[in-house]
């Protein structure tokens, strides 16, 4: 990444990797020159399957050795040798991974491990239980659990730790919608309750949305893209992150008016009005969400609104993603995407050709320079 | 079929009646059983774990010749160990030869292979994810270890019968470096082929149907723990 960001809100670091590299056999599973974790903020490590993202967990949590590189808690190089600094941190995998025994058993392992005494372990236990809202489920068998309930069990079995670095790995994706849904909510409010320094490993951008204060999107062992959630899903740096963010590929253009906070941006011949500053002639990369932008029928008068952004375009592509359709529209050239619902795109009778008018505010649109004129 | 059933007769008036001698080859047996057991264990736990759940260099080598040790006809390490401990041989010094100690490490070399092979595939069903959970919430080496053997319990529990099991019944190994001597080195498989040999039947299947009876206990043990345990998992 040829940015760098000041991501810790001045909270100071917590966790740094330098550099880290891991193969197997021929294979290069993770590639990262700088990953950074602000103390007691959620990074979203976000990636499709097989991206590498597991494996930049286990070295960040210290469980696997990279074979370049460096990890740094606090400032300190660690190691997977360095029990203390492994102790620190505590994790929750895909699979809940749950030991034989009991509830209580699984809960109070790593107490065990690190000699807590009896009395202390019952008490934290069931305090842990009762914070992932399963009060008194001590004595049940762990290995007849339901899925969401045996999640949950894994988290408070990360969570009795009080870590001060808490690994999760995609610890929700193996549950149907309407528990992961709930429990996204939970887990986003657990961890941010505890003010834990988190990574959270997802595919899922939604998921990383809810949880995340920053983001890193893995893709074939190397970070495509880093830094706040809302930047990096607002203005993706290229084409196949913006894809796998559900966006169109971020425009580039060069600014021809600013004045009082307000940016014109030429991307061929379009003008788009974005906030924020720059100077006039610079090279800008411009992107916006789909579901900041609104349609109108190509012929309606638009109501008076706040939004800068009014264009005439036509449809170009319509797609139903999940229960939203994702619309592609072409406004001279220039490709924008849009989210619609299924009642707006049979009102509308969006299809590929037809004209419409696109909207949005120039407070949604993302801006990075990338040059001068 | 006379001899069937005289020999039938005698093995159950042997049994209810009971004798010294019978008394001290089933303590011999078992001497030997449980010390080449235990051996087995102490080796091939750690063997069979660092096949089936690390890797390393040479790891191939030792699965292909742990596999060939557990093929390997017992006469044959009987063989190789009595060569060993024999005067001229270079263990030869500890007089070891005809002994119990003898037997002990000859069937320790036939449980140790068998012991570590089963465990090797039983830790290796054992999820890696499963290993490097307990290695985040701060277990050390030996403490993960201690785990994947412990959820892999059951094929631990069956490498460990099958050990026995193979000690237990064997006849060839003990035969060659203990020699069969009475009140001794007598074990139940050398004393059946002893006594056969003399053409007492009776006193042959006697001792064929103790053995019998240990290994149904050891395996009706094993069942019965298996058993539970599913019973357990389902709740």
């Amino acid at each position: 990444m040829g940015e760098t960001m000041d991501i810790t809100n001045g909270k100071g670091l917590a966790l740094r990797a330098e550099g880290v590299c891991k193969h197997y056999g021929k294979r290069v599973v993770v590639d990262v020159d700088r990953v950074e974790i602000a103390a007691g903020e959620t990074l979203a490590l976000l990636g499709p399957s097989g991206a590498g993202k597991t494996t930049l967990l286990a070295i960040l949590g210290l469980l696997e050795k990279p074979d370049a590189g460096q990890v740094y808690l606090d400032g300190k190089p660690v190691s997977v040798r360095d029990r203390a600094a492994r102790r620190q941190m505590a994790a929750a995998f895909q699979s809940p991974y749950l030991f034989k025994g009991t509830v209580a058993d699984n809960v109070a392992y790593g107490l065990k491990l690190r000699k807590v005494p009896a009395g202390l372990r019952r008490e934290a236990v069931s305090e842990a239980l009762e914070r992932v809202d399963l009060a008194g489920w001590e004595s049940r068998s762990a290995l007849t659990l339901s899925g969401g309930e045996a999640q949950r069990v894994a988290l408070a079995r990360a969570l009795v730790l009080k870590p001060r670095v808490l690994l999760l790995d995609e610890p929700l994706s193996s549950l149907d919608p309407l528990i992961k849904g709930r429990l996204t909510q939970d887990f986003a409010r657990i961890i941010r309750e505890e003010s834990m320094t988190t990574i959270y490993v997802t595919h899922d951008q939604n998921e990383a949305m809810a949880v995340g204060d920053t983001m890193v999107i893995l893709r074939d062992g190397r970070a495509v893209a880093q830094g706040h959630v809302d930047d990096v899903m607002g203005l993706p740096p290229d084409e196949w992150t913006a894809y796998f963010l559900g966006s169109e590929p971020p425009l580039e253009g060069t600014v021809v008016t600013s004045k009082e906070g307000l940016v014109g941006v030429d991307v061929g011949g379009l003008v788009v009005h974005v906030t924020g500053e720059s100077e006039m002639g610079a090279r800008v990369r411009i992107g916006v969400r789909p579901e900041d932008v609104v349609l109108f029928e190509g012929d309606v008068a638009i109501p008076r609104s706040t939004a800068r952004n009014q264009f005439a375009g036509a449809v170009a592509t319509v797609e139903r993603w999940g229960v939203m359709y994702h619309v592609v529209l072409d406004i001279e050239g220039v490709r924008i995407a849009s989210r619609v619902s299924l009642a707006s795109v049979r009102e509308m009778g969006l299809e590929p050709g037809i004209p419409v008018q696109v909207v949005f505010k120039a407070s949604a649109v993302r801006m990075r320079q990338i040059g001068l004129a | 079929m006379q001899v069937f059933v005289e020999a039938v007769f005698t093995a159950f008036t042997l049994l209810v009646q009971g004798s010294p001698e019978l008394w001290n080859v089933i303590y011999v047996t078992f001497q030997v059983a449980v010390a080449s057991t235990l051996a087995g264990v102490a080796l091939g736990a750690p063997m069979g774990f660092m096949m089936g759940a690390t890797r390393f260099r040479g790891r191939r080598t030792m699965i292909a010749l742990t596999n060939t040790g557990m093929a390997v006809p017992p006469v044959v390490i009987g063989l190789v160990v009595m060569m060993f401990l024999s005067r001229r041989g270079p263990l030869g010094f500890l007089g070891l030869l005809y002994s119990v100690d003898a037997m002990s490490i000859a069937q320790t070399l036939i449980s140790t292979p068998i012991i570590a092979g089963l465990t090797a595939a039983a830790v290796s069903s054992v999820p890696f994810k499963l290993r490097l959970q307990a290695r985040s919430l701060g277990a050390s080496r030996l403490q993960e270890a201690l785990l994947a053997l412990k959820e892999a319990r059951l094929g631990v529990l069956a490498a460990v019968a099958a050990g026995f099991g193979a000690v237990v019944r064997g006849v060839g190994a003990v035969m060659m470096v203990g020699g069969n001597i009475e009140g001794q080195t007598r074990v139940l498989t050398t004393a059946i082929v002893q006594e056969a040999r003399k053409g007492d039947f009776g006193l042959a299947l006697a001792l064929g149907l103790i053995l019998m009876l240990i290994t149904f206990t050891m395996n009706g043990f094993l069942t019965w723990y298996q058993h539970s345990n599913e019973r357990f998992e389902r709740g």
